[in-house]
């Protein structure tokens, strides 16, 4: 397995990207209509006044420790470790997080950020509604005023979340145009900006958008990466070989991986949502099926049609479920910085339920993919591989929707 | 070779009126009926004709355009479509600027250099993107200027005195401002605050400042009209096309409805 991924040997400096117009490589950017433009801007001058703040950082770290419960466990898998010959895997407990995924580090750094602009009013989009509930849970904690875009179709799949939200006193707005999906949550979520930019702060729950919220959201989410690399080295004394993490837009992975990009050595795959097999219709593999092109702000690889109307992406996974991808990934990609794999709905279910099992975790359907991956190729590992894998997600929210596909009645 | 928006607006200073630009989108609700339509708005009034160039994802427009969006695609629309449909207006009317407004990504999986040169074949004159700013636009300054098509540019509530200075200084044709914080066809725009607005743009630029987005009514383009040099009306005419889709003779029937709304807005130019 380890010998089937080509190792890194350009010379790129990944601390430096983005540039200064935001882009990775001919990827990323800033395309958006004019009247967000001015604010944009503000946004990327703030954060950078922020990001050099002590202030910042003290609450920053204050409220991952305590109210996140940061630093999430690097846990040694040892009974799924023999399923695959023996290689080592390690699992970054970020399901262990307040809210239940990694989410919730994005939202505290861009609510935080937000405060510091003196915005009252917050904006966000959910598919799955794990950022959904995470923004809601961190504009109670501030007394911020929470909407929440989700699509009708999400809505559906995801009620324990809708509720969830609700509690917390956010309002849903059932998105109805295009798909009813997260796209065109998003879509509507950058109307309400466009509509109220004095008040208002749009959290983006990915690594996408227009610049700077690629960077912003993988900054914000690199405490992964920062913990796991402190946290191996001490356990095991070396660098790993491997990391794995599942794609949607792809916050969870770069938060893993970019800590580790510069160092050459350590492999790494991202594993995309294949859904009902990559040479049909229905899957979410925009970097595998993709094309490079322009939506929601960026430049970056998505699921389209030849006259480049945007497709409709499909997963078991409503967090996968989104026809781009951070821009970062899109460059990582064409450089061969990163692997870029899929798993279909059937395989991530089978990891999910060997994960329940074999461990007494209970994942979320979304890295039960980047676990399926490690299956599918188990016999290539030997027992020398040291693998980390994100687990970045709990499966509670899933429930529902699994015992459906199941065919059992909760 | 002169364009055509430059001669339109030396042609409307001299006769002292202002622009009525009519925003319609290609392929709604079907190939035919939209040909009908356009071809139709030049002697309902319409100076200048804005044919939007529908996109799945039309981030900075109201319900009434994301619909006519969806009808258009769904009826089978695309780029080499409208180019055709702007080919057999100009058969018939060849001093009529025709703007093509729409987002960025379906122009760029068209092709760049086939887009412009389409474009160009076909007597487009003028383009908006709206999702491509002038931080993005390099990317097709280069076609602009070759293919004498104007990249038109907007200006909004949120577009500060340095921003309207370099924004004004690379465009051409006119300037677009956005008169509301806002998407298409939705929240009504404040006569007082856009009336300080233009001013603001017109000490900067020698440029026509065109005033858009809110605007359904005579009243409206007769107050927009006395500080600017002229209206973009769009959802409220699509807003037609949407309450006669079941009618018989549906295109008949549509463009005299946009006819007679037209003549009233118009004689307010």
């Amino acid at each position: 397995m380890l010998k089937k991924i080509s190792s890194f040997n350009k010379k790129v400096n990944f601390e430096k990207f983005p540039d200064k117009f935001g882009r990775f490589g001919k990827f990323g950017g800033r395309f958006v209509a004019e009247t967000l433009m001015p604010l944009l801007l503000e946004v990327e001058k703030e954060y950078k006044i922020a990001k050099k703040s002590k202030e910042f950082k003290k609450n920053l770290d204050y409220y991952f420790k305590n109210y996140v419960g940061r630093p999430s466990p690097l846990y040694f898998a040892s009974r799924i470790s023999e399923r695959l010959n023996n290689a080592k895997i390690y699992f970054k407990r970020d399901e262990l997080n307040h809210t239940g995924a990694h989410k919730i580090n994005n939202c505290i750094g861009q609510i935080l950020l937000a405060k510091r602009m003196g915005k009252k009013r917050i904006v966000a989009e959910t598919g799955a509604g794990q950022h959904g509930l995470a923004t809601a849970t961190v504009c109670a904690l501030f007394n911020l005023k929470c909407i929440v875009y989700m699509g009708e179709t999400d809505i559906k799949r995801q009620a324990p979340n809708v509720f969830k939200m609700k509690l917390l006193g956010a309002e849903i707005r059932s998105v109805k145009s295009g798909t009813a999906t997260l796209k065109d949550a998003m879509n509507e979520a950058l109307r309400d900006w466009v509509s109220n930019v004095s008040d208002t702060f749009y959290v983006i729950g990915t690594v996408a958008g227009p610049h700077p919220y690629p960077m912003m959201v993988r900054d914000f989410q690199s405490i992964i990466g920062i913990e796991a690399k402190k946290q191996i080295l001490k356990s095991e004394k070396r660098m790993p070989d491997l990391l794995i993490a599942c794609i949607g837009g792809g916050s969870n992975a770069l938060g893993l991986f970019y800590p580790f990009l510069n160092c050459e050595k350590v492999k790494i795959v991202g594993v995309e949502a294949g859904g009902k097999g990559i040479n049909t219709d229905k899957h979410a593999a925009s970097l595998s099926k993709g094309k490079p092109g322009y939506l929601h702000g960026n430049h970056t690889y998505l699921l389209q049609d030849k006259d480049g109307q945007i497709l409709d992406a499909h997963s078991i996974s409503a967090g996968l479920d989104y026809p781009g991808i951070g821009p970062e990934h899109s460059w990582l990609k064409e450089i061969g910085r990163v692997k870029y794999v899929n798993a279909t709905d059937k395989e991530a279910l089978n990891a999910f339920k060997l994960c329940c099992k074999l461990e007494g975790i209970i994942p979320a359907l979304e890295p039960s993919h980047a676990l399926a991956y490690l299956l599918k190729n188990a016999k290539n590992f030997n027992k020398n591989d040291l693998i980390i894998m994100n687990m970045c997600g709990r499966g509670d929210k899933d429930i529902y929707s699994i015992s459906n596909y199941l065919g059992v009645n909760l | 070779m002169q364009n055509r928006i430059e001669k339109k607006f030396f042609d409307l200073e001299t006769k002292k009126e202002k622009a009525l630009i009519c925003f319609v989108t290609s392929g709604d609700p079907d190939l035919k009926t939209s040909q009908k339509i356009i071809n139709a708005l030049p002697k309902s009034g319409a100076d200048i004709i804005e044919i939007g160039m529908p996109f799945s994802d039309p981030m900075a427009d109201g319900p009434t355009i994301q619909r006519s969006s969806l009808r258009a695609i769904q009826s089978g629309i695309n780029l080499k479509k409208t180019f055709n449909i702007v080919k057999e207006f100009r058969k018939k009317d060849t001093s009529t600027p025709i703007i093509l407004m729409g987002y960025f990504n379906p122009i760029f999986q068209f092709g760049l250099t086939k887009f412009f040169s389409e474009g160009s074949k076909n007597g487009v004159d003028g383009l908006i993107i709206v999702d491509l700013p002038p931080e993005e636009d390099k990317l097709i300054n280069n076609y602009t200027k070759k293919f004498n098509i104007h990249n038109i540019r907007l200006l909004t509530p949120t577009t500060n005195k340095k921003r309207i200075g370099t924004i004004s200084k690379s465009s051409k044709g006119f300037l677009y401002y956005v008169s509301i914080m806002g998407i298409t066809g939705t929240k009504r725009p404040s006569i007082n605050s856009v009336k300080m607005s233009v001013g603001k743009i017109k000490k900067i630029t020698n440029l026509p400042v065109i005033v858009g987005f809110g605007i359904n009514n005579p009243r409206q383009v007769a107050q927009m009209n006395s500080f600017s040099d002229g209206c973009v009306v769009g959802s409220a005419i699509v807003k037609i096309i949407e309450e006669n889709l079941d009618t018989k003779n549906k295109a008949t029937k549509i463009t005299k409805k946009i006819n007679d709304f037209l003549k009233k807005l118009k004689k307010k130019c």
